[in-house]
């Protein structure tokens, strides 16, 4: 099925999200996609990765836990956190402009490398043995976030690359990526952290009062004191490289503020999904982050645009009554379900673009099967740049 | 809904529930409903639609929420919800449903407050962010505190006095199931899997004791992790890869409800050769126009279209439930509903399961 073969109509207060300028602005450097889960991210990341490469552009696409087929599209056979070619020649087109690369993030290996940059052998030998380290590091909400920001953050320092098109972690909250390098700052930063990393009876318990100590037995006694111990010597070890990391987290932050960095949020017609990205596009605004435009993956599109769902149902039931034409009653009967799915898909849409009238939009068509491989990716490419 | 006991078994453990009265005529019935699925699969639709099934008749259950998206008073069309079990529902029969949004704040404040009466500690530690790293040096602790409040309202007895926490036994249980709209199907497992979560980080001590008894009946009979799912590749394929994982945690799995399916309008044939681009367009205007439809042969064109779409999708369909027949777990199926879901649809949906056998 063509992608753009059905005609659609888009919400009229909203503009349309010019993809292809987007990806092949030079200017552009980094191309973040954001939104909840099972709205079609990590697909989305790909196709804009593989339309930039038709662009011209050589991209590197950073996705976090794709599914198996459509890593396996890529060429992605394990988290490497190593940028691998990808294989254009599948994508169905003869010449390729540009080049893309394809890497999964390992967050536990990211996290271990910038301990390593930033500490002494001893020290960083320390801190990776530390248990606390290792749940930090593997199980911290949050940390997959911050170490998806700190590879583009690498990835972007080390200039060679055109193009960095970022797939963010599938959060139990869209904001936990923007939050989280802050979040994992604060808490190693924190005034708890640091008491609690201070061997007792220093100064900190003195100023702090009685509170501090009924604070601690009490943390001691629902965590366990074996863990305390492992915070106090990891916060010992970790303190003389927590600048260094404070640092990189706000260099990030700055970075995605820049110029040359572009925010998509990524949604599908569906409530829930479309409330995830209003807050996120206002939570972007607030953070001064700057929003390229909104893709609306999986939108339902009317072969018959002259023919409401209603009239089809009405005919459908002429005809069950009459008692003959029964194909032509079922294709009204399954013509006017599509159009229920369909009238409700536009109300949605339609209040994002009155609550956003200037987020330009970009509709990708619902496909009848699944994408998993290059050409797949490349029509939703064309799709999306055609919007 | 039926219930795999052989995971139990597995686990070797006896459930003898001291003071389990003659009025618990099935102490094996499954009371803890865990739902999950993969985001958009429609899994807190599910669970709320689970909670009214399950209240029909004249039951009382707890539907609890644990990721404080507040997507329950939003099914019901309700303000948000407080860490406070509310009746949000009635459900036929005289049943009603009882909702809450569990926060691991509230419940680890709740649990120090319960078991050590330590409200002005709870006070300071909130003061202090102390909660937030308590909860964060020790990462499975959210996830013990969130699992410990769904199960505790599962054990919890009318004659129970709650605040000391003693089981005075023999009363009746407050609710007849608790269903749990759960974190989604990459999670769920390490989620359930509290034992394992606390092992590493609190080797004794009161959140090992409360992981312990949170476990005793997530591992028991009395709980079965149902999975949400649509007919499209990845969510499936999270489903059987997901309840693979829930049998390794030793936990039971219950049923696998396919939402969102759509209605079969054609014969196999028919939708053979449409998946296939062929289409008796000529029925089709005929057809048309004995509807009186107006541009029969255009419109005839794009019924078509439609028509072999949607057999492409009805055949890639068959492949995933085929693939979800491997899984030798019973299979619910919810239809679509274009219209979007509120009070009303949960009822219907609801109806549905009753009528699966649930």
């Amino acid at each position: 099925m063509s992608a753009g073969g059905l005609g659609g109509r888009r919400p009229a207060s909203a503009s349309a999200f010019d993809v292809d300028a987007l990806l092949s602005d030079r200017g552009t450097r980094t191309v973040v996609c954001c939104g909840s889960g099972g709205v079609g991210k990590t697909t989305t990341a790909a196709a804009m990765g593989v339309r930039a490469a038709e662009l011209g552009r050589d991209a590197v696409v950073i996705t976090v836990d794709p599914a198996r087929r459509l890593a396996q599209s890529m060429g992605l056979r394990e988290l490497d956190n190593t940028p691998r070619p990808v294989d254009l020649t599948e994508s169905g087109r003869a010449a390729m402009p540009g080049s893309l690369h394809a890497m999964m993030l390992d967050m536990k290996r990211t996290f271990d490398e910038i301990v390593e940059a930033h500490a002494d052998a001893e020290r960083a030998r320390q801190i990776l043995a530390n248990p606390f380290y290792q749940s930090l590091s593997s199980s911290f909400s949050g940390t997959q976030e911050y170490m998806a920001m700190e590879k583009l953050g690498q990835l972007r320092e080390s200039g060679g690359w055109d193009l960095i098109v970022v797939d963010t972690p599938p959060s139990r909250s869209a904001l936990d990526f923007l939050d989280a390098p802050e979040r994992l700052g604060r808490f190693l930063d924190s005034r708890l952290i640091r008491i609690l990393g201070a061997p007792p009876a220093t100064g900190a318990f003195k100023v702090l009062g009685a509170g501090v100590g009924m604070v601690t037995s009490v943390i001691a006694k629902v965590v366990g004191a074996q863990v305390l111990k492992d915070v106090q010597s990891f916060v010992s070890a970790f303190d003389a490289v927590f600048g260094g990391f404070q640092e990189r987290a706000e260099r990030t932050y700055r970075l995605l503020q820049a110029h040359g960095t572009g925010f998509v949020v990524v949604a599908a017609p569906e409530d829930d999904a479309l409330r995830e990205a209003e807050y996120f596009i206002e939570r972007l605004r607030t953070d001064r982050m700057p929003l390229a435009g909104v893709v609306l993956n999986r939108v339902h599109r009317t072969a018959v645009p002259g023919l409401s769902g209603p009239d089809a149902a009405a005919a459908a039931a002429e005809l069950e009554q009459a008692g003959d034409h029964g194909l032509a009653a079922a294709a009204l009967r399954l013509y006017a379900e599509r159009a229920r799915v369909r009238d409700r898909e536009q109300w949605l849409m339609g209040r994002l673009a009155a609550n956003h009238p200037d987020v330009p939009a970009a509709e990708v068509p619902a496909h009848p099967v699944d994408v998993h491989d290059l050409a797949g990716l490349a029509e939703i490419g064309r799709a999306l740049g055609r919007a | 809904m039926p219930t795999g006991t052989h995971a139990a078994a597995r686990s070797g453990r006896e459930h003898k529930l001291p003071g389990v009265s003659a009025r618990d005529r099935d102490a094996e019935a499954v009371r803890l409903h865990v739902v999950t699925g993969k985001g958009g699969t429609g899994k807190t639709t599910v669970a709320a639609s689970l909670a009214l099934a399950l209240a029909a008749g004249g039951g009382t259950v707890l539907l609890v929420e644990v990721e404080g998206r507040q997507g329950i008073a939003r099914l019901f069309g309700t303000r948000p919800l407080p860490y406070e079990e509310r009746p949000i529902a009635d459900a036929p029969g005289g049943g009603r449903v009882c909702a809450l949004a569990a926060d691991a704040e509230s419940a680890l404040l709740e649990y120090l407050e319960m078991f050590y009466g330590m409200r002005r500690a709870g006070q300071l530690l909130t003061r202090f962010g102390a909660v937030d790293f308590a909860t964060t040096v020790a990462p499975g602790m959210r996830d013990v505190l969130l699992t410990g409040k769904a199960t505790e309202a599962v054990r919890r007895r009318a004659s129970e006095r709650r605040r000391g926490g003693r089981d005075a036994g023999g009363g009746r249980h407050v609710y007849d199931a608790v269903v749990m709209d759960a974190p989604p199907t990459g999670r769920i497992a390490q989620f359930l899997n509290v034992n394992a979560e606390v092992a590493g980080l609190a080797r004794v001590g009161p959140v090992h004791n409360h992981a312990d008894k949170a476990m005793s009946t997530l591992r028991s009979a009395q709980t079965a992790v149902h999975f949400v799912t649509v007919l499209e590749e990845m969510p499936a394929q999270e489903t059987v890869d997901g309840i693979a994982e829930i049998h390794a945690a030793g936990l039971n799995v219950g049923s696998v409800i396919v939402n969102m399916v759509h209605s079969g309008f054609f014969d196999e044939p028919v939708l053979r050769e449409a998946a296939e681009g062929s289409v008796d367009t000529g029925a089709l205007v005929r057809g048309l126009k004995a509807a009186g439809l107006e541009d029969a042969e255009e419109t005839a064109h794009g019924l078509a279209q439609e028509m072999s779409e949607h057999a492409q999708r009805a055949s890639a369909e068959a492949a995933i439930r085929a693939r979800l027949d491997e899984v030798d777990r019973p299979r619910m199926e919810l239809p679509l509903l274009g219209g979007g879901v509120g009070p009303e649809e949960l009822h219907l949906l609801a109806e549905r399961l009753r009528e699966q056998g649930l």
